[in-house]
């Protein structure tokens, strides 16, 4: 019997793009598209590089850390699956590596009216079914 | 970049509004029906000189050729359908003048209708991780534009030290142009402390940084300037529009979230007009949030970069103040008809007949639709 039956929030659905970087968190690693020809980082994945539109683009490991761009704390309870868990933080997180580079989360380990925007932060892998983590 | 090659060639010559309200006991059809009619005959016209039309929806509507079907109309030599936001706020009339200057068309009809309060609410599409953005966001709890808007609104408080009394400036005022509006869904004045004392909803927006969904629907009709002239009214002139962006045009890569797309499209608006922000009498701001029009007010530059909060806090954009903006009240406190009733409201000034709202003098208005990464503005006036 797997948990997927507990988990309530949404799952993604992997695309030829985005299944690398799905695939990458189950291995406990954070895989980002990345230009073979200029280096340049490539978020949300894409097939083509979007500072020289070359369409040679592969895979890159990061590190996960980050600062805190921006966050919000949500009252309202409407998204799917968030709706029994009382107010949550929604983070973008911007990624040492490339200043555009942001990745939407939740920030955990950290109670709502303690989190900032500057904060430094790691990533927590969180296995949720037996096929996503 | 030029004056628009087509400034002045097309006119508003109707506008109209269904009653809104939280339950219009209607179909959205007849909301539409009954907007698009009345626009027609404030225009002085028939269905069966009507041959254009545009409208713009989230999947919450009824169609063009649907309604052309249930009015009547003969003959229709444009028409467009959009899936889109409120940006077609400004784009929807933006597209409208477009086909009637090229000659697609001569009497074009846009209209938006929803009943967005008893009906399909906004956001509420059963959320698949299937979309681009989608996938990313939805995993995480992040998924309607109020955490959107008020994840891009931390910025702002971070980098200039925005607060939430700013934000309630917009709130208050625009609920105090309300109370003059007899269409407004909100009536009744609200004071700084009922804005603070309301619930959260994505800190850093309570209830009244958030726009109230509504059941209505408002359409103008846009016509050759010579066609305009010889109609009921005073022609509301559109002179010309900006509609884009620069930078990333996404809600989560954009480069600098205490700024918003009006950094560029103002500067394209102006030179397109050959006008400032000086020269507008009356703005109707795109305000999905209280920040959207923050940022827009920046942008465009009716105040510095940065100093949006205190001129908003200032009586700048009240009905006496140096800006009168969102003179209806807004989509915050006249309703949620996703910015199609800026342009309602910018004709009104323009033509004289806001009674107790009125800006004397009015003959500019802005209309701006969209916030955050891409938008765009039109700005009308008389002569």
């Amino acid at each position: 019997m797997t948990n997927s039956q507990a988990y309530k929030k949404p799952l993604p659905h992997p695309d030829e793009d985005t299944r690398d970087y799905w695939e990458g968190l189950r291995r406990g690693e954070i895989v980002l598209k990345r230009c073979n020809k200029c280096g340049y980082y490539i978020h949300y994945p894409a097939p083509v590089c979007r500072q020289c539109q070359s369409w040679d683009i592969g895979n890159a490991k990061v590190s996960g850390r980050g600062t805190v761009y921006s966050f919000i704390v949500t009252h309202h309870l409407v998204a799917p699956g968030f709706q029994d868990g009382g107010p949550y933080v929604v983070a973008l997180v911007q990624l040492d590596e490339q200043a555009d580079l942001r990745l939407p989360t939740n920030i955990v380990g950290c109670k709502p009216e303690d989190v900032r925007v500057g904060m430094r932060v790691a990533p927590v892998f969180e296995k949720v079914t037996d096929e996503v983590t | 970049m030029n004056r628009t090659p087509i400034e002045d060639k097309t006119a508003i010559a109707g506008i109209a509004w269904t009653k809104i309200s939280r339950a219009s006991g209607k179909s959205v059809m007849a909301l539409a029906a009954e907007a698009c009619l009345g626009a027609i005959e404030d225009a002085g016209l028939t269905v069966r000189d009507v041959d254009g039309f545009v409208e713009y929806q989230s999947n919450d509507s009824v169609g063009t050729m649907d309604v052309a079907d249930v009015l009547g109309v003969p003959r229709i030599n444009w028409y467009t359908d959009i899936r889109g936001g409120g940006n077609y706020g400004s784009g929807s009339v933006m597209l409208a003048a477009m086909a009637v200057a090229s000659g697609a068309c001569e009497v074009c009809v846009v209209y938006r209708a929803l009943n967005g309060r008893s009906g399909h609410r906004f956001g509420r599409d059963a959320p698949t991780t299937q979309g681009r953005r989608e996938q990313w966001m939805l995993p995480y709890g992040y998924m309607v534009p109020p955490q959107w808007l008020a994840m891009w609104c931390r910025t702002h408080m971070a980098k200039y030290g925005t607060t939430y009394e700013h934000l309630g400036a917009i709130a208050v005022t625009q609920r105090h142009n309300a109370t003059l509006n007899p269409r407004a869904i909100f009536q009744r004045p609200m004071t700084m402390e009922d804005y603070l004392a309301a619930r959260w909803i994505n800190d850093p927006f309570r209830l009244f940084d958030c726009t109230a969904e509504v059941d209505g629907a408002c359409a103008v009709v846009v016509t050759t300037a010579e066609r305009a002239r010889s109609l009921r009214h005073k022609p509301v002139y559109i002179k010309g529009f900006a509609y884009g962006t620069q930078g990333r045009p996404s809600w989560e890569h954009w480069d600098d979230m205490s700024e918003m797309y009006a950094r560029y499209i103002g500067q394209q608006l102006w030179q397109r007009t050959g006008l400032t922000a000086k020269d507008v009498d009356v703005a109707e701001i795109y305000d999905c949030f209280t920040y959207s029009l923050l940022g827009q007010l920046e942008g465009y530059g009716f105040c510095k970069t940065g100093e949006g909060g205190p001129f908003c806090a200032s009586g700048a954009i009240s009905l006496t103040g140096q800006i009168p903006t969102n003179t209806h009240g807004g989509l915050l406190s006249e309703g949620y008809i996703h910015g199609m009733n800026h342009n309602c409201e910018a004709v009104s000034q323009l033509r004289g007949d806001a009674g107790p709202r009125q800006v004397k003098g009015a003959r500019v208005a802005m209309v701006t639709g969209g916030a955050g990464p891409h938008g765009g503005a039109l700005i009308y006036h008389t002569k």
